[in-house]
């Protein structure tokens, strides 16, 4: 019933959009010397609009950007990441103020008449050529990253991790002695089992389940990702990592952990947003927020895909590994 | 008029037509109202977004239970996401934007009575029309629509039990899009053989105004890339009915193991990856058309590099089939695949470049009828740049781990096709509008239009970078559940407003455009003194577009102040003085 008032009103609304817009003057279409000039100099305000916002928006909410990476793949991530960014802005600095620049500049006079000028090889090789240097140049330098991160062939000694996604909670799974996963497959999965690990598998004895993600320090930890239901999508974005899980097969992604929890919460740029989110949670009346890592869920998943998540903490290995002792395995928890 | 050739009913005239300008009308004002419905669910959404512990008791009477006590449902906000997506990808800026146009101008700019076939471009649009009506439909359904994203990923979209959305909602959505499809295909290839033989004497290839030229290969595009999303519809389609496994394996949900075994997901991506990357140029190709024409003949000069733009179109039509994986970097699939669809993608930056470029030289040293029409292309030009350019980060693999599905992505991709495309699709509304009602829209309005909708889009989607590269996933209901992203609360609030006035700015389009439908002044014949052979036809609109014989055309399109003219344009019909060389 309501909803027949709103449209009733918006019905009235445009009724009077109408009235109004009759009164103008209907018959102007064509724009005259006196409009060229006008939107000419409006064009420079809105050039002045656009680079204001720019450079506002970069002063207000640079503090809200991540930290630097939390890993050592991360680095070069950052590294070619403002390079392209510079880059970006230049060019973009540059084109748009030729934009509104001659959109002022050209604007028509009565009586003046264009340059007939319809082509020029020269000039066109020029923004041809020179793109093609400049991106052959970020095309081999993103290659190595990408190569870089994606390969883990020559790691030594890694930890693997198995990273087991499901509507809508995160589980974890560390290799145990053998550092080998044991066996899964959702057909396995039964009572306290949720992962479906394959108990018949030797492997499957020593490894340890956990509903907390812990990283050491400084050794190489290859995720192994899985999902049982949907897609879901790890993503770590302190570590500048991420990989879709996909059920019925294994995805992987590794990277390096470069500071522990404490480290990052120690971090300048850190502290300083830390402390702008405390302050906005100060007035509205709840809890202090401290720093974590965070394993988020990044692919649409059902309802409750803006819930799932989970806390990483990353410390020196001798504090992890009596962390990994003291947990259960999976053939103590099965039993 | 009355120079029918038999005598027309109000069924056959408006309802049935098989003339391309009727058409052509018919899509313009289905798109605009799929627009509007597109655009509303984007506030409601943006409202969620900013203030997701308020109460909007407002929304509650159109949304009902699933906005139960005024706050939106998880699974609406989804829904509410997904359809925007849909609507305004397929609905406004394929079938609104290029069924428009492509209708409009393809028999009118290259000299011919009408589309090869009135009758399949008739079905074609009718066919659109029933699919537009079943995605609406399927709003009604009472689990709600389909909810899993625009693009569909199953699982989730094949699974009812694994969101409300998936079950008759997605088949709706599911059975739209089909129909859709085989609308577009129709359109496409009657686009294709309408510019391939009935061009008229003397219209060479190398003389067709870049819009021909633009909405040819966009639908080479499409009959290349839209069969074969249909085939992913069909192939989810079995997956959800009938019991196969095309894309999906090894599934335990809701407590129980399904029976599907040995498909995969990823699969399902390349398919749809593979009509939608291409897509997004079947979506700005023809926008690109509109701007480089209203552009020069508001430069009052030729486009700058003719010959380069025809090659660049070309090759971002090629390049736009070999880059989907940029999509599906972090899909699982293998890094090697990523590494060559990294090097195609940042390829066709060089086109897009030189597009850039090239317009920004047919401006100078111009004399700019600043026509609302010119204000939009000036406009797509600043958003075509600044959303472009972040493609060179989405387009990295290297880059695109950490900001992939991040509302980075999400400001990316709303600049360089969706504010781009509607600027283009606007400047085409408006310079067309007389060739199209014989009337003229009003001038005024449409300046206040564009300014208060250039300074929302950037108020919007400037900022929405920096909430992306704070982490922030895109189709996060909330994101109260991390005080990480409390800092973020803010800058939505900004975001959110800014999208409400340029939502409610397209309120004076509405009144502009019908009102000017009516009370318009009336168009001459050709008002803005263009080379185009859609300006010789007479205003009334007749069956068979010219009274008596086709046009012979002598020259290019772009003839704008050429020296040895009196005027400042030389329409295509007009011979070659003597000594003149064509250009």
């Amino acid at each position: 019933m309501t909803a027949l008032l709103y449209v009733l009103l918006a019905i009235v609304l445009a009724v009077a959009i109408w009235q109004i817009a009759s009164i103008l003057n209907l018959k102007s279409a064509i724009a005259t010397e006196k409009d060229n000039n006008t939107q000419g100099i409006l064009f420079v305000a809105f050039g002045v609009f656009f680079y204001g916002l720019m450079v506002f928006s970069f002063w207000k909410y640079s503090v809200i950007l991540l930290p630097e990476a939390a890993s050592v793949e991360g680095e070069r991530f950052d590294n070619l990441y403002l390079i392209t960014m510079l880059l970006i802005l230049f060019v973009q600095a540059i084109t748009q103020f030729i934009l509104f620049f001659f959109a002022f500049k050209y604007r028509g006079i009565k009586g003046r008449k264009a340059l007939f000028y319809a082509d020029s090889h020269k000039l066109e090789m020029i923004w041809t050529i020179i793109p093609s240097v400049v991106l052959a140049g970020l095309v081999l330098y993103g290659l190595s990253v990408w190569n870089d991160v994606m390969d883990t062939s020559d790691a030594e000694n890694p930890l693997i991790v198995e990273v087991y996604a499901k509507q809508f909670q995160w589980e974890a799974r560390y290799a145990g002695d053998d550092n080998e996963l044991g066996l899964a497959n959702v057909r396995n999965i039964k009572g306290i089992n949720t992962m479906g690990v394959d108990m018949t598998d030797k492997n499957a004895l020593d490894d340890v389940p956990v509903r907390e993600l812990r990283l050491p320090k400084g050794r190489k930890v290859i995720f192994k990702f899985r999902s049982q239901d949907v897609l879901h999508s790890a993503y770590m974005p302190h570590f500048r990592a991420q990989m879709n899980c996909v059920p019925g097969m294994v995805t992987q992604f590794a990277f390096t952990p470069k500071l522990t929890t404490e480290e990052m919460r120690a971090n300048e740029k850190t502290i300083a947003k830390v402390d702008g989110i405390n302050k906005i949670r100060a007035e509205k009346g709840e809890d202090a927020y401290e720093f974590d890592y965070l394993l988020l869920c990044n692919k649409i998943c059902g309802s409750s895909h803006y819930n799932m998540q989970m806390k990483i903490i990353v410390e020196e290995e001798a504090q992890f590994n009596s962390w990994l002792k003291d947990q259960k395995t999976m053939a103590q928890v099965v039993q | 008029m009355s120079t029918h050739h038999h005598k027309e009913t109000f069924i056959t005239k408006y309802v049935f037509s098989t003339d391309h300008k009727m058409i052509s009308k018919q899509y313009l004002v289905t798109g605009i109202f799929m627009g509007i419905i597109g655009v509303l669910m984007s506030m409601l959404f943006r409202l969620q977004i900013a203030w997701p512990d308020k109460s909007f008791t407002i929304v509650e009477a159109f949304l009902g239970r699933h906005q139960d006590g005024g706050v939106m449902t998880p699974d609406m906000y989804l829904a509410l996401v997904t359809i925007h997506g849909t609507i305004m990808v397929f609905f406004v800026l394929t079938a609104g934007l290029s069924g428009t146009f492509s209708n409009l101008l393809i028999p009118l700019q290259i000299g011919a009575r009408d589309m090869a076939s009135g009758f399949l471009n008739m079905v074609s649009y009718w066919l659109f029309f029933l699919s537009s009506v079943i995605m609406l439909t399927s709003l009604f359904v009472e689990a709600g629509p389909a909810a899993a994203g625009w693009t569909i990923y199953p699982p989730l979209s094949a699974l009812p039990q694994a969101m409300p959305g998936s079950g008759l909602g997605m088949t709706l959505w599911l059975v739209s899009m089909a129909i859709f499809i085989a609308s577009s295909l129709l359109g496409s290839l009657n686009y294709i053989v309408t510019v391939l033989n009935l061009r008229t004497v003397g219209m060479k290839m190398v003389r067709l105004p870049l819009t021909i030229w633009a909405f040819f290969v966009t639908a080479i595009i499409g009959v290349v890339s839209f069969p074969v999303l249909l085939s992913a519809a069909l192939l989810l389609i079995f997956d959800r009915s009938f019991g196969t496994s095309f894309f999906l394996s090894d599934i335990f949900i809701q407590g129980e193991v399904l029976h599907y075994q040995g498909g995969s997901p990823v699969l399902f991506e390349h398919l749809f990856w593979f009509l939608g990357h291409p897509e997004v140029y079947i979506v700005i190709l023809p926008a690109m058309g509109i701007v480089s024409e209203v552009l020069a003949a508001n430069s009052r000069k030729p486009i700058f590099g003719y010959r380069a733009m025809i090659g660049s179109i070309i090759a971002i039509a090629f390049l736009s089939t070999i880059v989907w994986g940029h999509h599906m970097f972090v899909s699982g699939m293998n890094p090697f695949l990523g590494s060559v669809f990294t090097f195609t993608t940042l390829l066709i930056a060089i086109p897009s470049a030189v597009k850039s470029f090239n317009w920004l030289t047919t401006m100078w040293k111009g004399n700019l009828q600043m026509n609302t029409a010119t204000l939009f292309s000036i406009g797509f030009v600043s958003t075509f740049i600044t959303g472009g350019l972040t493609g060179l980060v989405l387009g990295d693999s290297a880059l695109d781990i950490n900001v992939h599905d991040t509302y980075f992505v999400v400001a990316h991709f709303h600049l360089v096709m969706g504010v781009s495309a509607i600027y283009g699709m606007f400047a085409g509304v408006y310079h067309w509008f007389p060739k199209m009602y014989g009337r003229m829209m009003n001038k005024t309005l449409g300046y206040w239009h564009f300014w208060i909708t250039a300074v929302a889009a950037y108020g919007v989607f400037f900022p929405m970078h920096f909430v992306g590269l704070a982490g922030l996933p895109r189709r996060y209901y909330s994101n109260t559940a991390f005080p990480l992203f409390d800092d973020v609360a803010d800058v939505n609030i900004v975001i959110t407003l800014f999208a409400i006035l340029g939502g409610a700015s397209q309120i004076i389009f509405l009144a502009n455009f019908f009102m000017s439908i009516y009370k318009g002044k009336k168009a001459e014949q050709n008002p803005w003194r263009s080379n185009t052979l859609e300006w010789t036809t007479p205003v009334e609109h007749i069956h068979g577009n010219w009274p008596g014989e086709l046009p012979t055309v002598h020259r290019w399109a772009y003839d704008y102040s050429k020296p040895g003219h009196d005027e400042d344009f030389v329409v295509q019909t007009t011979p070659l003085l003597d000594g003149e060389e064509e250009s």
